[in-house]
């Protein structure tokens, strides 16, 4: 079966800049993402777990963004213009999708 | 002083405080015990949609006054002028740098809503009445400490923070906020009788549904202990014992001059006394990204919570008496 190149865009990212985030990826033109709650981790601020949360600021999340190569640029700079002050982590990943025409 | 302690020993032997003990001590002795997600979510909706109501028919039942509106200034300023004294009391007492000190004093002019109730369950035990706007002032004091903490650090040499329209709608509009308002505002139109209609729910499960909160409450103070500590120093610790202590006195003052009942004064001792967990945290994430998180949460939870829980309350409540008569 063909397939098609992409890129695939993880962010992960405090639960209280969610909002903030997808509202940037839709001005920039990404209107096709999923989120996914993530349910603990460690990193520079310290361990955390979701059920230990009291507090809506504590959580994250992750943000996934599958694109076609040549939207990429626009779509870090979107995210970048969100996450730069925050706890968080933007990886893109190469990956291959069946139907290009949906990215 | 021997009220004091009386009063004291009666609300440490009591379910409350005990199940907030055991969560405590079952996450110190990193035992698996935990209340799910959802389950404390539904806790905290019952016992805010409660609180919210019971006020609301309090007001229906004694009407309306000019008090009203006086004490919801005086929460307001108490809420703005608080994170000021707290910052200058950081200063003298820890090594903290100015964008940490700021966020942790925005904490501390800002509420606990759980140690509210908490408050509000011991002065139903003791039998003392209380104004029922004290939940209005709860709901009005959120919102103006981070404007006080965004303030102090504009003063310094990082620069401000960020409030933009987003995020003053997320602080006023909080589910907490719009639950507690909107229960009272309910409580209020239906009267007695709208609380005689379902009194069976949310006044006779009201004290067991609270044991269960503050045992999740005390399992998360555990483990904000254990995670936390290393960012604290004994000065900061030291904080989050004087300031509730400090910021009691600042309710007391207003209490007195707004010639509250003994149970409006102690409650209003509470508001100032005790620091918030949940909005502040949440508008410092989005507003002072750079200030550390372990440290205030930690501080406001950690410390300043069990303190006013265990000692605070009756302290304060024994202080009401003294100075209303």
């Amino acid at each position: 079966m063909e397939t098609h190149k992409a890129k695939r865009v993880e962010i992960t990212i405090e639960l209280v800049m969610q909002s903030r985030l997808t509202e940037a990826l839709q001005a920039a033109d990404v209107t096709g993402y999923t989120i996914v709650p993530v349910l603990g981790g460690s990193g520079r601020s310290g361990d955390w777990s979701r059920s230990g949360q009291v507090s809506r600021g504590q959580g994250m999340v992750q943000v996934i963004c599958i694109i076609r190569p040549e939207r990429l640029d626009k779509l870090l700079e979107a995210a970048f213009s969100v996450v730069e002050r925050h706890i968080g982590v933007v990886s893109v990943t190469d990956c291959d999708v069946l139907r290009a025409e949906r990215f | 002083m021997t009220d004091i302690f009386a009063l004291a020993a009666q609300n440490l032997l009591s379910p409350i405080v005990l199940s907030f003990v055991l969560g405590l001590a079952a996450a110190l002795a990193r035992s698996d015990l935990s209340i799910p997600e959802a389950a404390a979510k539904a806790l905290s909706i019952y016992l805010l949609f409660a609180i919210g109501f019971k006020g609301g028919v309090s007001v229906a039942d004694h009407g309306v006054d000019l008090s009203l509106g006086l004490s919801l200034l005086a929460g307001i300023g108490l809420s703005a002028i608080l994170p000021l004294v707290a910052f200058q009391l950081l200063m003298v007492l820890s090594k903290m740098d100015r964008l940490n000190a700021a966020a942790v004093a925005g904490h501390y002019g800002s509420i606990s809503i759980v140690t509210f109730v908490a408050a509000t369950s011991v002065l139903e035990g003791q039998g003392l009445p209380s104004e029922g706007y004290m939940v209005a002032v709860a709901a009005a004091m959120e919102a103006p400490a981070i404007l006080s903490a965004l303030w102090l650090v504009s003063r310094g040499d990082s620069g401000g923070g960020r409030m933009d329209a987003k995020l003053w709608r997320e602080v006023m509009l909080n589910g907490s906020i719009v639950l507690l308002v909107g229960a009272f505002m309910i409580g209020w139109i239906t009267g007695p009788k709208g609380l005689a209609e379902i009194e069976s729910f949310i006044v006779s499960p009201f004290k067991g549904v609270l044991c269960l909160f503050l045992l999740d409450m005390g399992l998360l103070a555990g483990r904000g202990m254990q995670s936390g500590r290393k960012a604290l120093g004994l000065g900061s610790v030291a904080f989050g014992i004087l300031m509730p202590l400090v910021g009691s006195l600042f309710g007391l003052g207003a209490g007195m001059l707004l010639g509250l009942s003994t149970g409006g004064t102690m409650l209003m001792m509470v508001l100032s006394a005790s620091a918030s967990y949940i909005a502040v945290p949440a508008a410092m994430r989005v507003a002072l990204p750079e200030a550390n998180p372990s440290v205030y949460l930690t501080l406001s939870l950690g410390v300043t919570f069990p303190f006013n829980l265990v000692l605070g309350i009756p302290l304060y409540l024994a202080m009401a008496q003294a100075a209303t008569g």
